[in-house]
């Protein structure tokens, strides 16, 4: 069976790791490429990076920082923050990238999405979400620019357009529940589950170990994500592997 | 000199890191004298059966990579690269492959509850003693592929449970091949790069 997987997001600005990565024996709490080479000691089964670089020479910090980190590192990369072309998803897959997200781009212009799985596979091509619930309308919506700017879009219908188009893989974060450490979403991802058939991994709302068995026992996705319970060492992935396991959910 | 085939398809440099990362020698080549005259040759691979044959044939690779097999060279194909190994693929038409290993490549049955593609990280199990199985027996290694292959028992050396039985390890004699990504696979991934190293030092290939 597959496992479940545990994957811990890094915040990249101008090649250093953002929010200090809080592991013992880190000589340098910034650089993703020891930053991931802990990680993966730890069990990680993925790294997904986001580029938080505001300037114009965003891509290439981030290219060189991939290219870095796959040279030390060999489990899977994920990328994201500001893929807008297909050039741009190219440049990361040949650093050594295994898969881009496609974010904002790909609601302005859902046919990158196609682009981008016609020339590298479906594989290669995550869509990311950020949803919020919309009480007024009693559905998920979409929210784009770094989760600050909502668009008129159910993020259900958007998550089917988007698999449509060629989308792999789905990394749909809660905006209601992230920072909250209230646990994942589970009805978004509930809702979701019924309505694409591509691994899913949850983003959004972890603080604690309860809520990765919760988020695998309530919900069919594939994979959770999560940021500072792992970085500040709140969490350790060991420990949340070995309470799955206890609980009879598949991890490596 | 291990040479990596480099044919335009995803994942080449990848592997190029990984045997750098392990100090093993190596090079990218598409040259047939090069490919002729390395010690073993990797096959690496993503994307589809059909596109990825005729970048070898474009190449005129295919009687090269068929003759280099021939001469006992050792030869590991990665993914779509192990795919390419058999007689026949069956994505979006019926494509001849290398025909190194008897046996066809076919659609992963969809079932509920199983996703395709099969991507992640699975178990392998050993089906036969050898050193590929040694390394990866009960181990979790990444896969990424909507294709499976078919081929008879005694050439599979590893499977991993899915909708059906993949297998996950395939050899005959000189030529084997790894359906997951051993430079995606930590450092049990690592370790079956060394041991294909390993095969490499055992051969002994006169050279052309």
């Amino acid at each position: 069976m597959l496992t479940k997987r545990i994957i811990p997001c890094l915040d990249v600005d101008h090649g250093r790791v953002k929010k200090g990565v809080n592991f013992v024996n880190l000589t340098d709490v910034g650089d993703p490429t020891e930053i991931a080479r802990a990680y993966e000691a730890q069990g990680a089964d993925e790294l997904v990076f986001l580029d938080i670089t505001a300037t114009n020479e965003k891509r290439k910090a981030i290219v060189d920082t991939i290219a870095s980190v796959a040279s030390q590192v060999f489990m899977p990369l994920t990328v994201g923050g500001g893929v807008n072309t297909v050039a741009d998803m190219q440049a990361l897959l040949k650093a050594g990238a295994d898969k881009v997200a496609l974010n904002s781009a790909a609601v302005a212009n859902p046919d990158l999405i196609r682009q981008g799985a016609e020339k590298f596979g479906a594989q290669c091509i995550v869509v990311a979400i950020d949803v919020r619930y919309q009480a007024s309308q009693d559905r998920y919506q979409v929210v784009v620019n770094g989760g600050r700017k909502p668009v008129d879009l159910d993020a259900l219908e958007w998550a089917q357009t988007a698999v449509a188009a060629g989308a792999g893989e789905l990394l749909v974060t809660s905006m209601d529940k992230d920072g909250t450490k209230s646990g994942f979403d589970l009805p978004l991802y509930q809702a979701l589950t019924q309505v694409v058939d591509v691994p899913i991994v949850a983003s959004g709302g972890c603080g604690a170990i309860a809520d990765f068995t919760n988020l695998f026992e309530a919900t069919q996705v594939d994979a959770g994500l999560a940021a500072s319970v792992f970085h500040f060492g709140e969490l350790t992935i060991p420990q949340v592997k070995a309470t799955l396991r206890e609980k009879g959910v598949t991890v490596r | 000199m291990i040479v990596i085939i480099d044919y335009d398809t995803g994942n080449t440099l990848n592997v190029k890191k990984a045997l750098d990362y392990l100090n093993i020698d190596n090079q990218l080549s598409a040259d047939p004298a090069e490919i002729l005259a390395a010690d073993g040759l990797i096959l690496p691979g993503v994307g589809a059966f059909q596109k990825a044959m005729v970048a070898l044939e474009e190449r005129q690779l295919v009687p090269v990579l068929q003759q280099a097999a021939a001469s006992g060279k050792p030869m590991l194909g990665i993914c779509l690269g192990m795919q390419l190994l058999f007689e026949t693929g069956y994505e979006f038409g019926v494509t001849p492959g290398l025909g190194l290993l008897p046996g066809v490549v076919v659609p992963i049955p969809s079932k509920p509850g199983f996703k395709v593609p099969h991507m992640g990280w699975n178990q392998n199990q050993a089906q036969q003693q050898n050193p590929f199985a040694a390394v990866f027996d009960q181990e979790n290694t990444y896969f990424v592929h909507s294709y499976y292959v078919q081929t008879a028992a005694k050439n599979i050396v590893a499977t991993t449970d899915y909708s059906v039985a993949i297998p996950s390890i395939v050899q005959r004699n000189n030529v084997v091949g790894m359906q997951f990504h051993p430079e995606k696979s930590g450092q049990v991934g690592l370790a079956g790069l060394s041991a294909f190293k390993e095969m490499v030092n055992d051969a002994h290939v006169p050279r052309n």
